[in-house]
């Protein structure tokens, strides 16, 4: 692949090879990549052979390089570049290609029949009117799921959550419920730059005909992507955090008593310590909103990472690594994150994103740590106390 | 011819200025840092008044926070009180401390009335630019200088010791709430802080003031009143300095949540044998066996607001790694940097001298910092070797951006004076007229226009001195000739 067309177009030649990016890439301590290296080859290399850069697929697109790159060069969008090249040319992992044609027929990478999107709502949901109120009836926030809130078991308490959470504050909101698509963060991400086209423009026309004046999301993937890629002009996006933050701050929320964790007594005090996702908070600079809703959950007793806000530690979850190992060869970034949780004396570590979720409760499991540490979603917590 | 034993017999042996009450003879510097004071002593060592206004109780300014200066290492304190004392006592110098200038107005000096403000176009005959009133506030000290002998024993006595941030201390120590800035302090009188003292702040200080019974000369006034002052000058200088950014806009390296990480500024109070410490090196009560220095935080980065070069970092990050290695000749001592700018006189010798001195430069922008048991790490990438590392830091050391001080904007408002993109003071001509604003009469000196060292800054304050004397000089001649005819 001839370099300079890229480069010119990426604006590589302002980087003054500083190495800011590697340097605090997360994964750049376990495989090959190295992006700055990779930027330097786009400049001063005549040709780069993408096939022989099969870390391209380590990426979790966290985007620690872009947020701190002193030029603006954008480093991670070399990558998604280069990702684009291998997409077109076919050769790519198996897994991406699974992920991306579900999303392309049944609108979410796992491939499940898209008539099933809606199936969340049949699971245990006392206490509030069923069947939840379709968007297209007109709503004042429109509630975009997300694929693996929709569909995958251990996610799907999350949206029920929300939805309890929403009834009980009295707001007006309505999902699309079938008609969802996946809102393409990640297949951007992963390169497919003409399937991302395609959400857009479809999803894009589909959440303007309902007229809503937000939109809220359950994943901080949807909350970037609509927020900062749509042109979503004249909508409120926002993320669940937020809006829950609001409404607990307008008392339209509230808790009374403390959560009584599954499966452990009732003890009236629980110390939580908070992950902050790379999508919520280095990207969209979202930190107060989620502490702020813990901190008022009777009964937490919130305790901090060492590496928290800024310097959170990626949960190797974004960026397409939900389906793909990569060229990792050491230990998921996943088991050092639990591992620095555990520390804090932390009984739970609340997350705010389904990627963080599955991945970091996998590691309490892999690690050996589910006797001491629980991972839920802050919604989880929340629903034991509305 | 007169030869000089020393500076001091000099600057006592000049003309008396003939009316120095009126414009024709007066220059305001606004500003008592190295580079007000260096202008304010040329100006008066030729024969003309100057009236030096300092927002700080003391003058001296950034140049008296340093330890040693590069690459000379000489003690800052020891070439700077000098001048310092020159300046308190030169008898051309009116010196305003703890005052400051809250209006310029133009006069037509032929009538002595105001005239409109506005810039003013540079004519062919500078001799009749409009010159300059000017209204100084001098803000309450609540202590009478003519009574205060600087013994401390208020401050030793204040209910509020060891209470108050000592800014001059960059946060390291605290102080009373009356106070001097600094022992070498000119003048040498206290001051008390109003945003501290109890009595200022809630009306009361216990039963008694302790400082008043405490101070043997009865020099602390709480009945004192800010004055106003309206003086007439011919040319003003503008020596306002600097400040330094905010290290927390760049959290990546945890400024502010571990104590190990410091600026610069405070390494140098911290390294400063009249500091806080003594000039003891310690870090959380212990001295730093491993020492890492950050440049370029903030400096050439756009993405921060900063997209220049602070231009001092690298030369004082490499006399910040001697000054460790000469305290604490086994620690390992890293500096991580994208460049070294080692650009003056003697500069790229200190630096040669500085790494073999087993001062290991590392390249890489460092992108983190974080905790592991007793250490922090950094987290960088080490783009020679093109691998990422870790190294262990008991002491990290971030080198921030030089940027315009907070209230830029309102003193260029005052003055008429443009602004860089950057935000410093901007010169009516960046190659040819570096101290010249577009406001004639008007001219910069030091870091106010731009981040600079000491040897520039003097240099600048000397131009901009010789620049004003040029304007009153012509204006003296023009009266001259006027009253020949």
């Amino acid at each position: 692949m001839q370099t300079e067309p890229m480069a010119e177009q990426l604006e590589l030649f302002g980087c003054i090879q500083c190495g800011k990016c590697t340097g605090g890439c997360p994964v750049a301590r376990k495989t090959v990549l190295n992006i700055r290296g990779l930027i330097y080859n786009m400049l001063v290399e005549p040709e780069v052979d993408v096939n022989a850069h099969p870390e391209l697929w380590d990426c979790t697109c966290c985007f620690n390089c872009i947020e701190r790159c002193p030029k603006d060069v954008r480093p991670a969008e070399l990558i998604i570049s280069l990702r684009g090249q291998l997409v077109e040319s076919g050769r790519i992992p198996e897994t991406i290609g699974a992920a991306l044609m579900g999303i392309f027929r049944q609108g979410n990478p796992s491939g499940m029949a898209r008539e099933d999107r809606a199936a969340w709502i049949n699971g245990d949901l006392t206490g509030f009117p069923k069947p939840v109120r379709s968007a297209q009836e007109g709503c004042e926030t429109l509630y975009f799921v997300g694929c693996y809130p929709s569909y995958d078991p251990r996610v799907q308490v999350v949206p029920r959550a929300l939805v309890r959470a929403f009834t009980t504050a009295g707001l007006d909101f309505g999902i699309l419920g079938t008609k969802e698509s996946c809102c393409g963060n990640e297949v951007r991400r992963m390169g497919e730059a003409g399937l991302f086209e395609m959400l857009v423009e479809e999803n894009g026309e589909l959440i303007r005909s309902v007229g809503a004046s937000r939109l809220v999301t359950t994943s901080p993937h949807c909350f970037n992507t609509f927020k900062n890629e749509y042109g979503l002009d004249g909508m409120e996006v926002l993320h669940y955090t937020q809006l829950i933050a609001e409404l607990i701050e307008q008392d339209r929320l509230k808790f009374s008593h403390p959560p009584n964790l599954p499966g452990r007594e009732a003890e009236g005090k629980v110390t939580v310590t908070y992950h902050d996702p790379c999508f919520l908070g280095k990207q969209n600079h979202i930190f107060d909103e989620p502490r702020a809703i813990l901190k008022a959950i009777p009964g937490v007793k919130l305790v901090e990472m060492d590496r928290s806000r800024e310097r959170s530690l990626c949960c190797e979850g974004g960026g397409g690594r939900m389906w793909v190992e990569g060229t990792n060869l050491e230990e998921r970034l996943a088991f050092q994150r639990v591992h620095e949780a555990a520390e804090t004396g932390a009984e739970v570590l609340a997350v705010a994103c389904p990627f963080c979720l599955l991945t970091l409760e996998d590691a309490v499991k892999v690690q050996g740590l589910d006797d001491r540490l629980q991972v839920m979603d802050i919604m989880e917590i929340v629903d034991l106390v509305l | 011819m007169r030869l000089y034993n020393d500076q001091r017999q000099m600057t006592n042996d000049k003309r008396q200025v003939t009316n120095p009450q009126s414009a024709i003879g007066a220059v305001l510097v606004i500003g008592g840092g190295i580079a007000g004071i260096q202008a304010a002593l040329d100006i008066a060592d030729a024969g003309y008044k100057v009236y030096l206004v300092e927002r700080e109780p003391s003058v001296g300014g950034r140049m008296a926070q340093l330890d040693k200066t590069f690459p000379t290492l000489d003690c800052s304190s020891c070439i700077l009180t000098p001048k310092m004392v020159d300046v308190g006592q030169h008898p051309n110098i009116e010196l305003m401390t703890y005052s400051e200038v809250v209006s310029v107005g133009l006069v037509d000096w032929e009538t002595g009335e105001l005239v409109d403000g506005g810039t003013q176009e540079s004519t062919d005959q500078p001799a009749n630019l409009p010159t300059f009133r000017v209204r100084v506030r001098k803000k309450p000290r609540y202590v009478d200088v003519d009574k205060c002998t600087g013994c401390g024993l208020c401050a030793a006595a204040c209910r509020m010791k060891g209470r108050v941030i000592s800014r001059f201390d960059e946060g390291i120590v605290k102080r009373s709430a009356i106070y001097v800035p600094f022992p070498q302090a000119v003048p040498l009188k206290y001051t008390v802080d109003p945003t501290a003292c109890l009595y200022l702040t809630r009306g009361r200080c216990g039963k008694t003031f302790l400082c008043k019974e405490a101070c043997p000369a009865g020099a602390i006034d709480f009945e004192q009143q800010e004055e106003f002052v309206d003086l007439e000058v011919g040319a003003i200088i503008v020596a306002t300095g600097y400040d330094l950014i905010d290290p927390r806009l760049k959290p990546e390296f945890a400024y502010g949540v571990y104590p190990e990480v410091m600026t610069g500024i405070e390494f140098e109070r911290l390294s400063s044998a009249s500091g806080p410490t003594m000039g003891e090196i310690t870090v959380n009560g212990k001295e730093p066996k491993d020492v890492v220095f950050i440049k370029c935080v903030g400096s050439r980065d756009p993405h921060a607001g900063v997209p220049y070069c602070s231009r001092v970092c690298c030369m004082y990050t490499a006399k910040h790694a001697h000054l460790v290695r000469d305290k604490i000749p086994d620690a390992r001592i890293t500096v991580f940097y994208m460049d070294v700018r080692a650009f003056g006189k003697g500069y790229e010798e200190f630096y040669d001298r500085v790494k073999h001195e087993r001062v290991l430069y590392r390249r890489g922008e460092p992108a983190e910092v974080y905790r592991r048991g007793d250490k922090l790490v950094v987290l960088a990438e080490d783009t020679l070797l093109g691998k990422p590392i870790e190294v262990e830091a008991d002491l990290v050391v971030l080198a921030t951006a030089v940027v315009p001080r907070t209230d830029a904007a309102e003193v260029a408002a005052l003055l008429g004076l443009e602004r860089s993109p950057d935000g410093f003071f901007q010169e009516a001509h960046p190659k040819l007229r570096p101290v010249d604003t577009q406001m004639d009469g008007v001219f910069l000196a030091g870091c106010c226009q731009g981040p600079k060292d000491i040897p520039d800054t003097v240099a600048q304050a000397k131009a901009a001195a010789s620049s004003a004397l040029g304007v009153l000089a012509r204006r003296q001649r023009k009266m001259a000739n006027d009253q020949g005819q």
